[in-house]
């Protein structure tokens, strides 16, 4: 089966019926994207599916055939985008194991969303756990990305 | 200055682009197995016997049971405190999800398969469920300083009270997991890497099971860890021990990870506690004498519940002055899986009955709970329980001062009330509330715990003038990897970029002591201080004149030079000694101090509470990296918050779990979590490195109090309650705060 993952059409063997999690993170070797639960609860898992953030351990592969996906390993393009560069800068990420999808959480947001307030910011990952930061962090490293995002000063 | 200033985390590239790799991230070795563990459905009963399904195609499958332990000569022990736990069970269960045999095969479904293909005939025998029925001890404490008795006898006014709590999952968020080789020959050498806080804890399980007398016999090496909080404190060795024997029994490696329902089922939690209260004091509110009683329910194995029994002890009479102390705890054993290390450590439970009491005592005085906890706050020179004179770096009040000042208290609780009112007025249902407590935390091991533990740490001169910190303590999300760097980099006057660490594996690490107990910064710290410093001015010593530091450097390891290793030995502060039978001396180097300040809102129909703002101010002496050390402030009074109003673990009546997912084990969301205003206060520990003491656990220790005292007043000018507060249990959730506004008098 075709997979387009971060804009490179790859060639997988897998059923159809494998959770599209496990084929990122098998046959196509993508780690980055997590499972801390493998019911659709924790969002350590997410991807954009043509623009829109699910969670890949509900999705079967078969389904995102023809679609485009987006994980953490296709969001850098050379140096880390400014997203990235915030949580690390501001304290978004501990343990990072939440971080691809929070990552691709805030992607989501800040792509239809220009500057989002503190309320849109928390809505957005609120399908996303994070047992380590308390989020004020991460909300932080959002807003602050999406100023460096609109050419504000980082 | 490196020290104080918030260098972006070492790991954050790695774990920002996806590239970390966690132990699930490990590539399958060749002929890898899945291991699974078989489990006790039963909470106690008579292991007779178990049968393997003849239906089923066993030809690929290992299977390994307490038996295969003697015929492989495996001391059948999880090697903790207590000699008392098996790897297997053999004989008896004695909790639900007691593991009794495992299973592996290459194909996963396969051996989810076989797991469901192994019988356990198990005879019920009659089990205890709660920490009311536990009778058997596991371990007491008691502490008696000056006549308590009397005093109370001769206080004017004398409160006591009951507070409970629950048990808490750690809910990291990747669950526990390893994977283990078995190595043959001449010296066989067990290797496991996994997701862990103590690499030599598994290391000493490890050896002591197997029988190895060489260090080098086996291998710990933590990979990326998603989480800790405690639960991958003992844990580990469970899971170590697991796939080291599927691994030994089948030759192949084993990768052995927790789904998450089975590691909230089957990993250990936060003791629940009972402790009752007795305060007396002065008609003006000068405390004077306090009496707590505490109970914890140490589950099915004693694993570190000393420990954290001890720990509860020894915070049990909070953050305040008293001139007679008694404390008397035990715990006790139930047929519930053991509860184990949990952030906080004991102290939350005790913390949260004394900062109640506390509560209770204003409102029976009829004074402010800041009013009072500023009149009874310990201070420079006074005595804690233990009879320890607080002689250095004592921020309790500096915390006060900051906290509620950021709240600006008076102000926003006239402001709440006020609000209050206007929405009972307009006929609306919901109230706000401000709630404080106040509290401390012993910073490092227990008493002469340091002293046992000898911690180690070496620091190596690497070619370009670079150093590397070998130390055992492990990143688990603090930032252990990044501090370590700023401190050698601080102590050896070099670029924080000349400094790297190595990864805790202990084929190449010294044994540091465990992460955990707030140790981490303020003792591991400090000799990798020591360490980077001695490394540094030998070269320098050395060099000759106009010579960089990285060519001499270079010349000193090229002749083979011993000085440019460095292993230093932690020698704990000279102090009074902690006397473990009288539980009198020195308990702790030094404590941190905090203030929490939280804003509710509660609906007055649901009953439901939201933490809309979190004022805190911590004391950690120096806060090496102000982003990552308010990060930890910030996270473990999330955790706390949760522990008071989302979280619970439900208990079925046969010792099962009812909510072992995330869909029902309830922890807070972003859209929960309150705005939280931090401010990190920094009275110096002269000890600590730059003045730095702990802070791992502090943060637990205070959300929930806070809580519970802000819901209080949201609802104080709709309900009356008799004596004592309205809330003094834990969790908060809405049915039980419903429950008891439901016996208080509705007086809007
Ligand atoms: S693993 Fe997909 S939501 Fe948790
Ligand atoms: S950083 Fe650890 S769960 Fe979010």
């Amino acid at each position: 089966m075709k997979l387009q993952v971060n804009g490179v059409m790859h060639e997988v063997e897998a059923s159809p019926t494998a959770r599209l999690l496990d084929v990122l993170r098998g046959p196509l070797g993508l780690t980055g994207t997590k499972e801390g639960c493998g019911e659709g609860e924790c969002g350590s898992c997410t991807i954009l599916l043509d623009g829109l953030p699910v969670n890949a351990c509900l999705v079967l592969a078969g389904q995102a055939e023809g679609a485009e996906i987006l994980t953490v390993e296709g969001l850098a393009a050379g140096q880390l985008a400014p997203l990235q560069q915030c949580f690390v800068d501001d304290g978004g990420a501990q343990c990072g194991i939440c971080t691809p999808g929070m990552l691709i959480a805030a992607e989501a947001l800040l792509r239809r969303n220009k500057a989002p307030d503190d309320a849109e910011i928390r809505e957005a990952i609120a399908g996303n756990i994070c047992r380590c930061t308390g989020y004020q962090r991460i909300v932080d490293a959002i807003k602050h990305a999406a100023v460096v995002r609109a050419g504000g000063a980082s | 200055m490196i020290i104080g200033r918030s260098v972006p985390r070492i790991d954050g590239h790695a774990k920002v682009t996806g590239k970390a790799v966690y132990v699930d991230d490990l590539p399958p070795r060749p002929g890898e197995l899945w291991g699974v563990t078989v489990r006790s459905p039963v909470a106690h009963g008579t292991l007779r016997g178990i049968e393997l399904d003849p239906a089923f195609d066993w030809s690929d499958v290992t299977v390994v049971t307490a038996e295969d332990l003697v015929a492989m000569g495996v001391e059948n022990l999880v090697a903790l405190i207590e000699e008392d736990q098996p790897i297997l069970a053999t004989g008896v269960v004695r909790h639900v999800y007691e593991p009794v045999a495992l299973v592996a095969c290459a194909d996963r479904d396969k051996a989810e398969r076989a797991r469901a293909a192994v019988k356990l005939l198990i005879d019920p025998l009659p089990a205890v469920l709660s920490l009311d029925e536990g009778t058997v001890v596991q371990k007491k404490y008691r502490i008696d300083r000056a006549d308590v008795d009397a005093a109370l006898a001769a206080s004017e006014v004398v409160i006591e009270g009951t507070y409970r709590v629950h048990h808490q999952e750690q809910l990291y968020i990747e669950p526990q997991g390893v994977v283990a080789s078995w190595h043959e020959g001449e010296t066989p050498v067990v290797h496991v890497a996994g997701s862990l806080q103590c690499p030599y804890y598994v290391h000493k399980a490890l050896k002591k099971a197997f029988h190895l007398v060489d260090d080098a016999a086996a291998r710990v090496e933590q990979t990326v860890t998603g989480g800790g909080f405690g639960g991958k404190e003992e844990y580990p060795s469970m899971i170590g021990l697991h796939a080291a024997l599927l691994a030994r029994k089948s030759g192949r490696p084993v990768r052995l990870i927790y789904g998450r329902k089975e590691d909230i089922e089957a990993t250990t939690k936060r003791h629940p506690a009972v402790c009752k209260v007795t305060l007396g004091c002065k008609r003006d509110g000068t405390f004077e004498a306090i009496k707590v009683d505490v109970v914890m329910d140490g589950g099915a194995y004693v694993t570190l519940t000393p420990v954290v029994l001890s720990r509860g002890t020894l915070h049990a009479c909070g953050a305040y002055r008293f001139a007679h102390h008694r404390v008397e705890s035990r715990a006790v054993a139930t047929n519930t899986p053991p509860n184990g290390a949990f952030r906080g450590f004991g102290a939350p439970q005790t913390i949260w009955a004394v900062e109640r009491h506390v509560d209770a005592v204003a409102r029976a005085l009829g004074r402010s709970p800041i009013d009072l906890r500023r009149q009874n706050l310990l201070q420079k020179g006074d005595l804690t329980s233990t009879g320890q004179v607080l002689d250095v770096s004592v921020g309790g009040q500096e915390c006060l001062d900051a906290a509620t000042k950021a709240a600006d208290f008076d102000r926003r609780a006239r402001d709440l009330e006020a609000w209050n009112a206007a929405e009972a007025a307009a006929g609306r249902r919901k109230r706000r509330g401000l709630g404080i407590s106040t509290f401390m935390h012993g910073a490092g091991f227990t008493g002469s715990g340091e002293h046992r533990l000898k911690g180690k740490v070496q620091v190596d001169l690497e070619r370009g003038g670079r150093l590397r910190v070998r130390s055992a303590s492990t990143d688990i999300g603090q930032g252990t990897e990044t501090i370590f760097q700023q401190i050698a980099a601080e102590a050896a006057d070099l670029a924080f970029e000349d400094v790297s660490f190595e990864n805790p594996d202990t084929s190449k690490v010294p044994d540091s002591g465990p992460t955990v107990a707030s140790r981490t910064v303020m003792v591991v710290g400090s000799i990798v201080q020591k360490a980077a410093a001695a490394v540094a001015s030998h070269v320098r010593a050395k060099a000759a004149p106009g010579e960089s530091f990285a060519t001499a450097g270079d010349r000193l390891l090229a002749a083979g030079d011993a000085e440019t290793k460095c292993l230093v030995q932690y020698v704990p502060p000279q102090s009074r000694a902690f006397d473990d039978a009288t539980y009198q001396g020195d308990a702790y180097p030094c404590y941190s101090w905090a203030c929490d300040v939280a804003e509710v809102e509660v609906d007055l129909d649901t009953f439901e509470t939201r933490v809309l703002r979190l004022f805190t101010a911590h004391d950690v002496g120096k806060a090496i990296n102000p982003v990552l050390c308010a990060g930890q402030v910030e996270g473990g009074t999330l955790q706390a918050i949760g522990w008071a109003i989302h979280e619970a673990i439900v208990w079925r009546k046969d010792g099962s779990i009812a909510n072992a997912r995330m869909t029902n084990y309830i922890v807070p969301t972003s859209v929960d979590a309150p705005e939280f205003h931090t401010t990190l206060v920094e009275v110096p520990y002269p000890n600590g490195p730059g003045g730095a003491k702990g802070v791992g656990e502090l943060p637990m220790d205070g959300g929930a109090p806070a809580v519970a005292n802000a819901i209080e007043h949201a609802l104080s000018a709709d309900l009356r309650w008799g004596a004592g507060v309205l809330l003094p249990d834990l969790p908060l959730l809405p049915e039980n705060v419903f429950e008891r506004a439901r016996r208080a008098e509705v007086v809007s």
